[in-house]
């Protein structure tokens, strides 16, 4: 039972991390396949034959493996590898973009809560915990009703409904960083205090911040095809991940194999990214084991 | 005890002021704003707006608009339903029901199951079961919700023919067993995120507390493992789980709404759907606010009850 209570030997910290990194097969096969995922959405569609918005009413639900079209037609006879490709391109680059965006709004809201603390800290943290009350997808979808949907907005929403998870590690960062000597130094130093906050104090949270960064890709991935499966992301012709099973659930009976490669995909993605995460997050600070 | 009550009260009053703040400014970004029912009509002249605005007080200050806006809110008039002019709070009422079955149903599923796995991975440790449970809880977190819900429909009611696809009852049936048959492919589905998160939870929390000292003396005077683990160990490490229950409250609401979605459940995830479907705004902006309420309410009873059965928290 509670054996494992002294065997605590510690490497290193520098050797010790890449040995953890690698020990965490997972994390690293999560990033093979993103590298695949990522190699086969850019090139990928170059080189079949098809293209992902033609439509061809003579073969409309081939299935898979029936002919030239590896993995089939929909319902309009386009050929679903190479939508899947061009699907995974759209999602893949929102959930890259949203990441960032959220990553950049978190990061300045997280800094100068945690930075400033007081009532500044107090007034952004708690605006911070008042957008986190609403449920995601709640506040998504009516966040998407009002706006016009498209490849920006389906970002720019799925930022908006993200940072407040980065900003609130962020600020936990800055509060301890900012007691440490060296920060101490560079105010003695004269830096002034944006100086210290983006110069000093943020790259010395980077491990913390590549972890929420890489969940965060995983998070965006998923709620764009949440968004745009219920037809408010990503609107046809043009693919994504998640409007691919858009008309799925309509065809499951006589042609499942529409709902089951994009979900196969989507899950590969978001699993992926999320074990990746995990991955860093043990190889940069094993302490912060949070489940 | 009291002042800490007092004290995260204040707290949530405060923050339920910033969130109406979202919620009115949300209401205002609409396209035509709250007036955007009327302004579609073609009936309408610029002249009857304008009346109209002065009338509704929309020409006022944003401050006092909000402020009156807060106070309707406060007395329960959340508005009319575009739809069929019923005010939005029956309106929501009316959907709760199911949604409340759902989660309900759900959440029970989810936590003798999460439990037990969590305290068997943490018990066995790093055991085949549990880098199993590790590796299927994460991919749990990550399959779309919705997608889970289109191959359980898939396996269970297209294939198999065990379970029907979607609504809560069949019509002119509506027994409890015809309830119950339509409550398992849902609740399964809306149960498997739910079901990762408390084994994740739980694992962590169990490991945490069969790491401690006391445990170690209970070993040493030698005490049955089984006392150990029901008379210490559980019983602290089920603590933390009522902060789990109101952290992971969120992410349930939203797995309903998309679990409602699928199954064509009439609850209120549904009814949001719909709702935005057909701009019924008054009702998107009921629900949003009612969801981020219920969110705030239980972080609220989940930290009272915390510092009710840990008296570390509220002296701390």
């Amino acid at each position: 039972m509670a054996t494992a209570v002294l065997s605590t030997a510690q490497p290193t910290p520098s050797q010790g991390a890449w040995q953890r990194f690698c020990r965490h097969r997972l994390a690293l096969a999560g990033g093979v396949i993103i590298l695949v995922l990522v190699l086969g959405s850019v090139f990928g569609p170059y080189l079949l034959p098809f293209d992902d918005t033609y439509i061809d009413i003579m073969k409309r639900f081939a299935p898979p493996l029936s002919g030239a079209h590896i993995l089939g037609t929909d319902e309009l006879g386009r050929d679903v590898l190479a939508r899947l490709m061009m699907g995974a391109r759209v999602s893949l680059s929102i959930g890259f973009v949203a990441m960032v965006i959220a990553m950049v709004v978190g990061i300045v809201v997280g800094a100068f809560a945690g930075f400033y603390g007081g009532v500044v800290g107090a007034v952004l943290m708690r605006l911070v915990y008042a957008v986190l009350c609403f449920p995601t997808i709640f506040l998504l979808l009516a966040l998407a009703a009002l706006t016009e949907p498209g490849f920006v907005t389906t970002t720019v929403l799925i930022a908006a409904t993200a940072w407040m998870w980065v900003a609130r590690v962020v600020e936990a960062q800055m509060r301890s960083l900012r007691e440490r000597e060296f920060a101490v130094a560079a105010l003695a130093f004269g830096s002034s205090n944006l100086r210290i906050m983006f110069r000093e104090l943020v790259p010395n949270a980077v491990a913390p911040i590549m972890v929420a960064a890489t969940l965060n890709v995983a998070k965006a991935i998923l709620l764009e095809s949440y968004l745009s499966y219920l037809g408010y992301g990503i609107q046809p012709p043009a693919a994504s991940l998640g409007n691919m099973l858009n008309n799925a659930q309509i065809y499951l009976t006589s042609a499942p194999w529409l709902a089951i490669a994009p979900g196969l995909v989507i899950t590969l993605a978001v699993t992926s990214f999320n074990f990746l995460g995990d991955g860093l997050r043990d190889a940069l600070d094993p302490r912060m084991n949070i489940p | 005890m009291a002042r800490y009550v007092l004290n995260r009260l204040a707290q949530a009053v405060m923050l339920l002021v910033i969130v109406s703040a979202i919620g009115f400014a949300i209401l205002h970004l609409a396209p035509g704003g709250p007036l955007s029912q009327f302004a579609a009509s073609a009936q309408m002249t610029q002249e009857d707006l304008d009346r109209v605005t002065r009338q509704l007080g929309l020409d006022r200050p944003l401050p006092i608009q909000y402020l009156d806006w807060l106070g309707r809110m406060l007395k329960g008039d959340w508005g009319k339903s575009y739809r069929d002019g019923d005010a939005v709070l029956s309106v929501i009422s009316s959907h709760l029901g199911a949604t409340l079955e759902l989660m309900v149903t759900a959440t029970i599923i989810a936590v003798l199951l999460g439990f037990w796995i969590g305290i068997t991975g943490a018990l066995r440790r790093y055991s085949l079961f549990d880098s199993l449970a590790t590796v299927g809880a994460m991919i749990a977190l990550s399959i779309p919700t919705f997608w889970f819900g289109l191959v359980t429909i898939y396996v269970f009611s297209v294939t198999l023919g065990w379970l029907p696809a979607g609504n809560r009852e069949t019509v002119g049936d509506g027994s409890f067993l015809d309830l119950l048959h339509h409550l398992i492919a849902p609740a399964m589905v809306l149960a498997l995120v739910e079901t990762a998160m408390w084994g994740r939870f739980m694992r962590s929390s169990m490991l945490e507390v069969i790491n401690q000292d006391y445990i170690r003396t209970a070993r040493a005077k030698g005490m049955p493992d089984w006392r150990i683990l029901t008379v210490h160990a559980l019983r602290n490490a089920l603590l933390p789980m009522i902060t789990v229950a109101g952290l992971q409250f969120p992410a349930l609401l939203g797995g309903a709404l998309v679990a409602e979605t699928v199954f064509t459940w009439p609850g209120m995830g549904r009814l949001f759907l719909d709702s935005i479907g057909y701009r019924d705004y008054p009702v998107v902006m009921g629900i949003l606010m009612f969801s981020a309420i219920m969110v705030l309410i239980g972080s609220l009873i989940a930290d009272m009850l915390y510092a009710v059965v840990d008296p570390r928290i509220r002296v701390g």
